[in-house]
């Protein structure tokens, strides 16, 4: 298949089209029928996408499976995916069904709700497989409507609050990146990604007003997009909208949220930041990995105050995001593999615990944690479940949770041993809340009259975790599966990197040194 | 073979837990109890074939990333093959106790099928506790470390439905993960200085990392001793040592069984496994040795003190079981490894037995565990009582002095005070030991008279119903006593032996004993050196060879200086530097330094029957006469207060102040004065929001985001 990837990205839009145009009514077959064709279609965009995971080569650090064609108005549609994007693409079309199946229980405008989040997964995959810079950030922000949709119409009380902020933050993000790509375009004349990665950007310093801008023009670039990336990883302190998107969101949309979108900023930053801007990269990573170790320890210690469940896992999964953003800026094999690693991992991870939230949440329709206790009693099933998901939240070594910690632990033991320490720490402050929320919840006696007629969990809910658990087990095991596709490209991002650097960094560090 | 020993317990794990419908209550009770005997049999088989060379087996690669090369592998030597058969025996014999023990459980309904759960946890448990031991590489070493700590916060939170319980599982797991910390920035230094985690690599790598400096936060290090204490913190988590010790204690609250496996036997002993494990590190980190010598000393009495005024049965064996993990480790910091894996051996026995027995007395008793309210038992639970009466013999050390005849307490003790003698030049860990000795005993003997002697004391009914063991539970304490009698005498030699002995049992080759023992000739210093101190063609030749002749010791003696080259390890299952003549020195400690244990011993046997046979009403004004003293043992020395006042309660605090305030009124509240400025916009499309036409506008503003970046996309390129 020469089009695999635009067959595997615009499936689920096809998909939506035939529910939007074909399907009529509101009554329970046509619910029905909205569910199946999206399941279909996700599973199909599933297996679709393993022809790309099948063919992909991982020796060769180049983009692969590219496609190139004219489009609107002279610009180019471009798609291709390199070690770094690829598993990405494969997260999300693994993802999607679960979280489709895990929205069997939707009542409301079941047709408009399955067709959000389809046109949801074609531009998640959009924005891992785009090759030129107009086509990225139509996938890039478009992916918002959806997901601001699904928070604002099938959210919780507090819903229109929620998708707001989610919206403000975000978009005031994106408004700086795209004066940065705009930039970028004057300069160098094109909006080819691969081409921009090889560019080199201006990185002499200058000044403006009397301040004086360390690595000048890529700094400036760096800072735009990083604006951009870090609300969508989020990262301390831009972080504020997530636990609040979170809670309000359908359980669904917490899945795709938490598992794929927060992995746009991580993506964002290997395929822009690193790259194309690396001596502003070099002159900003004491900021960003103080950021990210910050980011690791107050968000765990503000979990540990939380009385909202989905808030506890939201607040982790900000510390989570804390091991990505710190092994991306070790720059080193290590830190960047672990986290690319990482983010796969709390993929499946995070997902599962909104999951885990949701089978509950769909039984009481609340999410107080003091509401619960001593569901051992009723669901040992789902105990088991959630005991092996909030075990791999704290990175017990076999999970993968396990591996993206360590790897970028060691990554930036090697570049600043103070935020190493720091970070770490993360692992007795997330075994903390994570045992504590479990204990609150799901042990101790069931005393609690509301809880007495719980039941354990369905077929449906045991068939939507089980890949999950064989996925989360098989990376902690075997963690080559990931780590041989994104080895090599990791490898020639960081050796690029290291020569950009010897190259342009000089005259960034003689200027800083004059300073 | 090793591939069964280490996987048995974990299908039996897997059958117990998942297959119990199937097979039965019954059915994977024995399943996964015959595994493990399956596994315990292996095990022996393998020690007793052992002749000292190493093994590794590959089974599957596991991280890989860079340099970064780790794989699940089995690495067998002597050291393994003793953790081998303490584990798989100890944990065999706890399974078969466990089918009397777990067979009724008053915290369960009826009904509930809670007995397949618990042998699938210790199943488990034995299986990352065999991953630990077996590991080639510090990461899975990590793993197993992990492993057991899952184990033990599921086996204490065993009674799920007592607050207590839960609490003191997290307590542990938490308290762990602390050491862990420390455990993992060891491995990323490791890692930072030598580019690997394999045994191979950083065993060789000590003379390298003592000549190493290394910037670690605020200053510089020296990087053996960095790497070292960092490990030890790990360490002092899993074995309780003084300040990371909390959870120990509070871990009694999981079933009986489970404390005489996890924490007297096994996983508390796999922090002093470790520092054994890193012998060739350790050996060049002076400084690091000192320290884990000083903490271990200060925790054998410590914990000593606060076991002489416990109530309840388990504590008092938990404060025992710490107190002889700090003996451990002050013989581990003096340099003397092989005495320190001698009483590790010994104590899985002795303190294994002493819980089993423990827990045949609970069991007697209807759950009762508070030892006022017990008495005079031993008419009622004779075979309980020899054989609880040969764990006390055996931990007081009970033998014949100044000769290799005793208990097996009585041989591994006086080593390890013997060692520290040598090891402290009679110094502090020395006299702190010895105090303890007699702690030991007066509680170890306390323990015994409050139980089995003097008149039946509580409730009336109980006594009455109190009633022998059924055999399943009987067997393995016999197994276990006869254990506790002989491991001393047989192993005596192999571990504390002469050097001849030592190094044919731990594979060390001979001329490297020749090395130690003329440690004054310069030359053959160098040679010991070369192969420890690893210049890399020295040091293979000398293990291929297994020759060291006088050209190669001046050669290695150059290549001291520049052995910046990671290393060879040395060959051996420990290793002890060329100055290292601690256990010589220990041989030659004089009379009194030999027979200061067996006094202790006597001194505290004494003072019990006076307080507790002779005169009982002697411990009530004592008491009373002091009583400060008495609650500030009887409360643990307030550690737990402390670490409430000074921890866990600031950090919760913190979370919730960090929320509000950082979170709310900082983040949020900059934010919304940020947007003041354009207001008024966003009131109008709030107000619009409730009506409910936000999509519209919201689909609105990003379409016209997209509009705007082709057009100037467009108007750029035309530029």
């Amino acid at each position: 298949m020469e089009n695999v990837l635009s067959i595997t990205t615009f499936i689920p839009l096809i998909a939506a089209a035939i529910l939007a145009i074909f399907l009529r009514g509101e009554d329970e077959a046509a619910q029905r029928n909205a569910k199946w064709v999206a399941l279909a279609a996700t599973v199909v965009t599933f297996l679709v996408s393993l022809f790309i995971l099948f063919d992909f080569d991982p020796s060769n650090t180049g983009f692969q499976f590219v496609e190139e064609r004219e489009w609107l108005l002279g610009m180019t549609y471009k798609m291709g995916v390199d070690g770094i994007s690829v598993l990405f693409v494969l997260l999300t079309t693994f993802i999607m069904p679960l979280a489709i199946a895990a929205s069997w229980g939707i009542k409301s405008r079941v047709k408009e709700y399955m067709i959000a989040f389809l046109i949801l997964e074609t531009l998640m995959l959009g924005v891992f497989m785009a090759l030129d810079l107009v086509l990225f950030y139509v996938f890039f922000e478009a992916g918002l409507i959806p997901m601001f949709l699904i928070i604002g119409i099938w959210g919780g009380k507090e819903r229109i609050y929620a998708s707001f902020k989610f919206f403000l933050y975000t978009f005031l993000g994106s408004v700086l990146m795209l004066v940065a790509m705009v930039a970028m375009f004057s300069d160098a004349g094109t909006t080819d990604i691969p081409t921009l990665m090889r560019h080199g950007f201006d990185s002499e310093t200058f000044s403006v007003l009397g301040f004086t801008i360390v690595g000048g023009m890529q700094t400036l670039l760096f800072l735009a997009f990083f604006a951009s990336f870090a609300v969508k990883m989020p990262m301390w302190p831009v972080h504020t909208w997530l636990p609040d998107a979170h809670v309000q969101a359908p359980t669904a949309g917490s899945v795709v949220l938490a598992a794929i979108l927060l992995k746009m900023g991580g993506y964002g930053f290997l395929r822009f930041s690193l790259p194309m801007f690396p001596v502003g990269a070099e002159v900003l990573t004491p900021l960003v990995l103080w950021m990210s170790a910050i980011a690791i320890v107050y968000t765990s210690l503000v979990a540990l105050a939380q009385a909202d469940m989905k808030k506890l896992i939201a607040y982790s999964s900000v510390a989570h995001m804390g091991y990505v953003t710190m092994g991306i800026f070790a720059a080193n094999q290590q830190g960047v593999d672990g986290a690319i690693f990482q983010m796969i991992s709390h993929g499946f991870i995070s997902g599962a615990l909104f999951l885990c939230v949701g089978v509950i949440y769909d039984r009481m329709h609340t999410r107080e944690i003091d509401a619960y206790g001593g569901l051992v009693n009723r669901m040992p099933s789902y105990a088991l479940i959630f005991l092996f998901f909030t075990m791999a939240n704290v990175g017990l070594p076999g999970t993968s949770g396990f591996i993206g910690e360590f790897l970028t632990l060691v990554g930036i033991f090697k570049v600043n041993t103070w935020v190493a320490a720091v970070a770490a720490t993360g692992v007795i402050l997330s075994a903390a809340y994570a045992l504590w929320l479990y204990r609150r919840v799901v042990m101790g006696d069931l005393i609690k009259e509301s809880l007495k007629s719980i039941g354990d969990m369905s077929g449906r809910e045991r068939a939507i975790f089980a890949p999950l658990v064989a996925m989360t087990l098989l990376l902690g095991v075997y963690p080559s599966l990931v780590l041989d596709i994104i080895g090599p490209s990791t490898e020639a991002l960081i050796s690029q990197y290291d020569t950009a650097l010897a190259q342009g960094g000089t005259t960034a560090t003689t200027a800083a040194a004059a300073n | 073979m090793e591939k069964i020993i280490l996987f048995a317990p974990l299908v039996g794990a897997i059958i117990a837990g998942f297959g119990w419908r199937i097979i039965g209550d019954k059915g994977a009770q024995i399943t996964a109890t015959a595994l493990l005997f399956l596994s315990c049999l292996l095990s022996w088989i393998v020690f007793i074939g052992h002749d000292g060379t190493l093994q590794q087996i590959h089974i599957l690669d596991w991280v890989q990333s860079g340099l970064l090369d780790t794989s699940w592998s089995i690495r067998l030597d002597r050291l393994t093959a003793i953790m081998l058969i303490v584990v798989t025996s100890v944990s065999a014999l706890v399974h078969l106790y466990s089918m009397g023990y777990m067979a009724h459980d008053h915290n369960f309904d009826e009904g509930v099928s809670y007995r397949p759960r618990f042998f699938a946890y210790l199943s488990l448990f034995t299986f990352a506790m065999l991953m630990l031991v077996t590991a080639d590489n510090l990461l899975q070493m990590f793993f197993g470390w992990e492993g057991v700590g899952l184990a033990s916060y599921l086996l204490i939170g065993f009674y799920y439905r007592k607050p207590s319980a839960n609490a003191a599982a997290i307590k542990a797991f938490v308290v762990n993960r602390v050491g862990d910390f420390g455990f993992l920035l060891g491995i990323l230094a490791i890692f930072l200085l030598t580019d690997s985690i394999r045994f191979d690599d950083i065993l060789g790598a000590g003379p390298m990392l003592a000549e190493t400096s290394v910037r670690f936060l605020w200053t510089d290090w020296n990087a053996a001793n960095l790497i070292a204490i960092l490990l030890f913190i790990g360490a002092m988590g899993k074995s309780a040592q003084l300040g990371l010790h909390t959870w120990l204690p509070d871990a009694m609250e999981g079933p009986t069984p489970v404390s005489a496996l996890i924490h007297a036997a096994t996983m508390v002993t796999a922090g002093v496994f470790l520092v054994c494990r890193m012998s060739p590190l350790m050996e060049y980190a002076p400084e690091a040795l000192m320290f884990v010598t000083f903490i271990g000393a200060t925790t054998a009495f410590v914990a000593a003190t606060i076991g002489l005024v416990q109530n309840d049965i388990k504590r008092v064996i938990a404060y025992s079981t710490m107190s002889q993990l700090g003996y451990m480790f002050v013989a581990a910091g003096v340099g003397a490894y092989s005495v320190a894996m001698f009483h590790l051996l010994t104590h899985a026995f002795f303190k294994a037995m002493l819980f089993l027995g423990a827990g045949s007395v609970i069991h007697g008793m209807h759950h009762e565990q508070d030892m006022r309210n017990y008495g005079g038992l031993r008419k009622k639970l004779p075979y309980t009582f020899w054989a609880m009466m040969i764990g006390t013999l055996a931990i007081t050390g009970v033998g014949i002095p100044l000769t290799h005849i005793g208990f097996a307490g009585f041989l591994s003790k006086d080593a390890v005070i013997e060692s520290a003698w040598a090891g402290t030049a009679g110094g502090y860990a020395f006299w702190m030991l010895v105090v303890a000795a007699a702690l030991t005993s007066f509680y170890s003997w306390r323990l015994m008279f409050l139980t089995f002697f003097g008149t039946a004391r509580g409730d009336k009914k109980v006594h009455q119903n109190a009633h022998e063991s059924p055999m399943v539970m009987l067997v393995p304490l016999g197994v276990l006593a006869v254990g506790s009698v002989l491991a001393g005498m047989v192993w005596y030699g192999s571990f504390f032996g002469d050097h001849a002995q030592i190094n044919r049992f731990f594979g060390i080759p001979a001329h490297h004993a020749e090395a130690s023992e003329d440690g004054h000739g310069e030359g053959v210093v160098a040679a010991g050196d070369a192969l420890a101190e690893g210049d890399v063609d020295a040091a293979a030749d000398a293990v291929t060879a297994d020759i060291v002749s006088g050209d190669d010791a001046t050669d290695a003696g150059e290549a001291h200086a520049e052995a910046m080259a990671p290393g060879i390890a040395p060959v051996g299952a420990i290793y002890m530097g060329a100055e290292n003549t601690v256990i010589d020195d220990a041989h030659h400690a004089p009379v009194w330094v030999k027979v200061s244990p067996f006094v202790a011993m006597i001194l505290g046997l004494l003072t019990a029957l006076w307080f507790y046979i002779w005169s009982p009403s002697t411990p009530r004004k004592f008491m009373e006469a002091q009583r400060p003293l008495y609650a500030f043992l009887l409360n643990k020395w307030y550690f737990d207060e402390i670490y409430d006042v000074l921890i866990v309660r600031p950090l919760k605090s913190l979370g919730g102040f960090l929320w509000k305030r950082g979170d709310g009124s900082v983040i949020d509240g900059g934010i919304n004065g940020l947007a003041m400025g354009i207001v008024p916009f966003f009131t109008r499309l709030a107000g619009r929001a409730q009506s409910g036409y936000i999509f519209t506008y919201a689909f609105a503003m990003v379409i016209g985001i997209v509009i705007l970046v082709t057009w100037m996309t467009i108007i750029g390129g035309a530029n």
